[in-house]
């Protein structure tokens, strides 16, 4: 029984890394007032392009180096497209996510010659830093962590956390004050994609060590549901990531568990994180408010 | 009349110049994965257009994605983001099958479509009325639990005694006769052009969808004029969910040689999201859905033989339309473009 509980909970933690990565980095973004839906897409690309880094240079930090940085690069399409240039917000994430689909299915096949699947080698894949016999603990979990809490300090006890906070709630004012509004929403973007990046990349180099066509499955929705749920803010982010991979870590053990799969079949189990997410983000939807000008193209008069 | 014809050239340029700079996206990756762009697309506009049989195949796959575009593009005209096409069309075959196996006939199974595809639909609708939650988590965490539902059903409900590998098969009574032999054209692509249509019809010429359409763009204007924008959400994902349950209907009843949902629902899958890309380059309107879905049906039909004749993975094709939907979401495309050509 111990053994379960405390296997579940490192599966947890584990499952957590890409879901709060990206709701981290979404809840800067939107503090900003840019909101992206194509985490999905960035998480997906990241963990793809993480995972060729990798192989070549064998060294699976750099596979997350290289994913943050092609969640750098996708931010900066984002952030070009909707700051500058004072484009539609979803639309482009809509494309970047069907883009994804495509660079990924046609990359796996076009690079690596299978189809459909990629198992990332073993010696290139990061190695955990604690062992127990109920299951192993990436670095990456702690990073995670730190990086949730740096995020969280930075953004509400500092200036520069005031200057993101102002642009995303009022940016006429902000643009008064002198505050480059185009830059500081621009800079945010890209944060909050390459912090999706890093968790694309964990899921190929880390977690999963594979690659697939559906290897982000929902991540990057069920990230932006933990969002609004934490109410923007990344300490609270922090739990809801780790409520989110519980049931994803679960729905990933019942389905190859045989005893538990006889009563119920796997398939419902597996749509357990998605249902969760509806119920959580349907039940607390009208208590939480987001920044005032989010997903609002700001053009100076 | 000046005015409206400028209206409708400049989308329309707009989306060529997309999809012109999709293509050449795709040649730059092509290039960079080792493959010969020149020999790919040549293969790719050859096996599509190069022939009657190449014709029938892009008008057949044109079918079911403008149908999905349809249930994008009516969301986007009442300022939703429906994104839930994929899991509709699945429960729409799968209904389509069940009900055709009960009584025989094509009427069945297109109800069987749209009755699947409006209840399934009416749980994001609800939700957005009800709890406000946003439509695009809502449709997207229901396509995947589709997925895995559907994959239930599949295997364990409607698997077809005789072939492991597929559903059982819509009957012959209710299968839709083939217009070119040897093909896989059927009629069933006149219902997708026929849904267009009457789609035109009611965004345009219906009070039902002129109420839909001012929701869409400017709800509190709406509001003011006496609308009641949660009745536009609530019918803007009903009519939507119709048009994605007939695509999955009329994809089990007038796709040979199958008339059944493979292994993996790999013949149903990734409509619903390549007819988001359809309908943004069809500018949301119904009429450029059907022009667009014919060219994205090109696509899809060019990138089997670019697959045999070239040795170019078919997902090249979806490359070029993810770059494609990128390059429509840059605002001022045009303007943008004669600037840069200007210097």
């Amino acid at each position: 029984m111990i053994e379960a509980v405390i296997s579940t909970l490192i599966g947890a933690l584990t499952a957590m890394v890409p879901l709060v990565l990206t709701s981290v980095g979404a809840t800067v973004s939107e503090r900003a007032g840019v909101v992206n839906i194509g985490y999905e897409g960035i998480l997906l690309m990241s963990a793809f392009f993480g995972a060729i880094f990798a192989e070549i240079t064998g060294n699976p930090w750099i596979g997350l180096i290289g994913g943050a940085f092609v969640g750098m690069l996708l931010g900066m399409l984002h952030g070009f497209i909707t700051v500058y240039l004072k484009g539609d917000h979803v639309i482009p994430g809509i494309g970047v996510n069907l883009l994804a689909l495509g660079v990924v299915a046609f990359g796996i096949t076009a690079y690596w010659g299978t189809a459909g699947q990629h198992q990332v080698p073993t010696n290139v894949r990061v190695a955990p830093i604690i062992n127990t016999p109920y299951g192993s603990l990436s670095p990456m979990v702690l990073i995670t962590i730190a990086i949730a809490i740096l995020t969280h300090w930075v953004l509400f006890r500092t200036p520069l956390g005031l200057r993101i906070r102002a642009v995303g709630e009022n940016p006429e004012a902000a643009d008064a004050l002198g505050i480059n509004v185009e830059r500081y929403r621009f800079l945010a973007t890209v944060y909050g994609a390459m912090l999706a990046g890093l968790g694309g990349a964990f899921m190929s180099v880390d977690w999963l060590g594979t690659v697939t066509k559906q290897l982000s499955a929902g991540r990057g929705f069920i990230a932006l549901a933990n969002m609004v749920f934490s109410g923007w803010n990344p300490l609270r982010a922090l739990l809801g990531g780790f409520i989110f991979g519980f049931f994803d870590n679960l729905s990933v053990w019942v389905r190859t568990n045989p005893e538990i799969q006889r009563i119920v079949p796997w398939q419902f189990v597996a749509t357990l994180p998605y249902l969760v997410t509806l119920i959580i983000v349907a039940g607390i939807i009208g208590k939480v408010r987001p920044p005032k000008a989010d997903g609002k193209p700001y053009k100076r008069e | 009349m000046r005015v409206d014809i400028k209206g409708f050239t400049k989308p329309l340029v707009e989306s060529l110049v997309a999809i012109v700079i999709g293509i050449l996206v795709g040649a730059i990756i092509l290039a960079f994965s080792g493959y010969s762009p020149a020999e790919a697309y040549i293969a790719l506009f050859n096996g599509a257009l190069g022939s009657k049989y190449g014709l029938a195949m892009t008008l057949s796959s044109a079918t079911p994605i403008i149908l999905t575009a349809l249930t994008f593009g009516i969301g986007a005209r009442t300022g939703l983001f429906n994104i839930g096409g994929e899991g509709t069309v699945y429960f729409g075959a799968i209904m389509a099958i069940i009900l055709t196996n009960l009584w025989g006939n094509v009427l069945m199974g297109l109800f069987g479509g749209i009755l699947a595809g409006m209840a399934w639909m009416a749980i994001p609708a609800i939700l957005k009325v009800l709890r406000g939650v946003n439509e695009v988590v809502s449709t997207i965490m229901l396509n995947w639990m589709a997925y895995f539902i559907a994959l239930y059903i599949v295997l364990q409900k409607i698997p077809n005694p005789e072939d492991p590998n597929k559903t059982l098969a819509v009957p012959v009574s209710a299968r839709f006769p083939i217009i070119m032999k040897g093909t896989e054209l059927s009629w069933a692509f006149a219902i997708s052009v026929i849904a267009a249509l009457i789609t035109y019809y009611i965004l345009w010429h219906t009070e039902l969808g002129y109420e839909l359409r001012v929701s869409g763009y400017n709800e509190k204007a709406a509001r003011y004029g006496g609308i009641n924008p949660k009745k536009a959400i609530i019918w803007s994902f009903l009519l939507g969910g119709i048009m994605s349950g007939l695509a999955g209907a009329t994809e089990v009843m007038g796709r040979p040689p199958s008339y059944a949902i493979s292994q993996g629902m790999a013949n149903i899958y990734g409509y619903g999201f390549d007819g988001i890309g359809v309908s943004l380059v069809g500018r949301n309107h119904p009429l450029g859905i059907i022009f667009s879905g014919i060219f994205f049906g090109m696509l899809r039909a060019g990138a089997t033989s670019m697959q045999i004749e070239a040795g170019v993975p078919l997902e090249m094709v979806k490359v070029v339309q993810g770059v494609i939907v990128v390059t429509i979401a840059i605002p001022g495309l045009l303007d943008l473009l004669k600037k840069v050509v200007r210097r």
